[in-house]
């Protein structure tokens, strides 16, 4: 059971991966987007990481998402074909993407993995506790120190997004 | 983890969808794609973080926490990346690479 739908995901998400990357048009493009990040939310779901599952549905398919969507409605017609690579070229970067794959590939199936056979579920409560501890190992600074960058791009994108028409006004 | 399945199989469909996001960002001429493509490779790096852990690890959370900051900096990065591409189509009406010329040589 377990096999048949982890298997099912995997195609769907290299599937619409694929069609991402391929479509000349923009916004379907996205909307392959929205279904490997969905893919990926549902694999999180199958690892029994509920938490990292509903961030990455909330976050990425939520918000990220959403966010290009409005950017592609605002710069450009719907119905623009794109302009893709010469076919040369195209040839070129899969034969170098697919040589890439090979010596991943060869490299991880050549390591041997000591994985701990378990049934652990990450509770919501103990990666809370771990991200807020004081203690050695805890991650109280990354955490501080992501809020603080999320509110300076906040002030960037508004300062960025406005510049145009500030200037415009002086 | 996922009962049935290896540690390899999982790892093998991150990276197609790590490379798929590679050839994509070679490809593509437009700004928005390229954003598109490198949401895809964020994304294959961030369930590698997650396998790795739950499979090796699974006593420790440190996989799991570098997925939210990972998840974090993705988000900021695509505010500041889109308010970017808006800008400077206002400025010069048009998101191909090859136009976009102020910084380029």
């Amino acid at each position: 059971m377990e096999r048949i739908l982890f298997y099912s995901i995997a195609i769907i998400v290299i599937v619409f991966a694929l069609a991402s990357v391929a479509s000349r048009k923009m916004l379907r493009s996205v909307i392959y987007l929205l279904f490997v990040l969905c893919g990926i939310a549902g694999l999180y779901f199958m690892i029994d990481y509920n938490f990292l599952a509903a961030i990455q549905l909330t976050v990425y398919a939520g918000g990220i998402v959403v966010l290009i969507i409005f950017s592609v409605l605002l710069v450009h017609h719907i119905e623009l074909e794109l302009e893709i690579a010469k076919f040369p070229k195209q040839i070129a970067t899969g034969l170098l993407c697919l040589s890439g794959l090979g010596v991943f590939l060869y490299t991880l199936y050549s390591y041997d993995f000591h994985v701990i056979e378990n049934n652990m579920t990450t509770t919501t409560q103990s990666i809370g506790e771990k991200l807020l501890s004081y203690e050695a190992g805890g991650f109280i600074l990354p955490f501080e120190v992501v809020s603080v960058l999320l509110l300076a791009v906040m002030i960037g994108a508004i300062v960025l997004a406005k510049g145009k028409q500030k200037s415009k006004t002086n | 983890m996922i009962t049935g399945i290896s540690i390899y199989e999982i790892l093998t469909v991150t990276s197609i969808l790590f490379f798929i996001g590679v050839y994509g960002f070679i490809t593509r001429k437009n700004l928005i794609s390229i954003l598109i493509s490198i949401e895809l490779i964020l994304n294959a790096s961030v369930v590698n973080f997650v396998v790795i852990n739950k499979y090796l690890y699974p006593e420790n959370l440190e996989g799991v926490l570098f997925a939210i900051f990972i998840i974090a900096v993705a988000a900021a990065e695509t505010a500041l990346a889109v308010s970017i591409i808006i800008s400077l189509y206002r400025q010069i009406g048009s998101v191909e690479v090859k136009d976009t010329e102020t910084m380029k040589y």
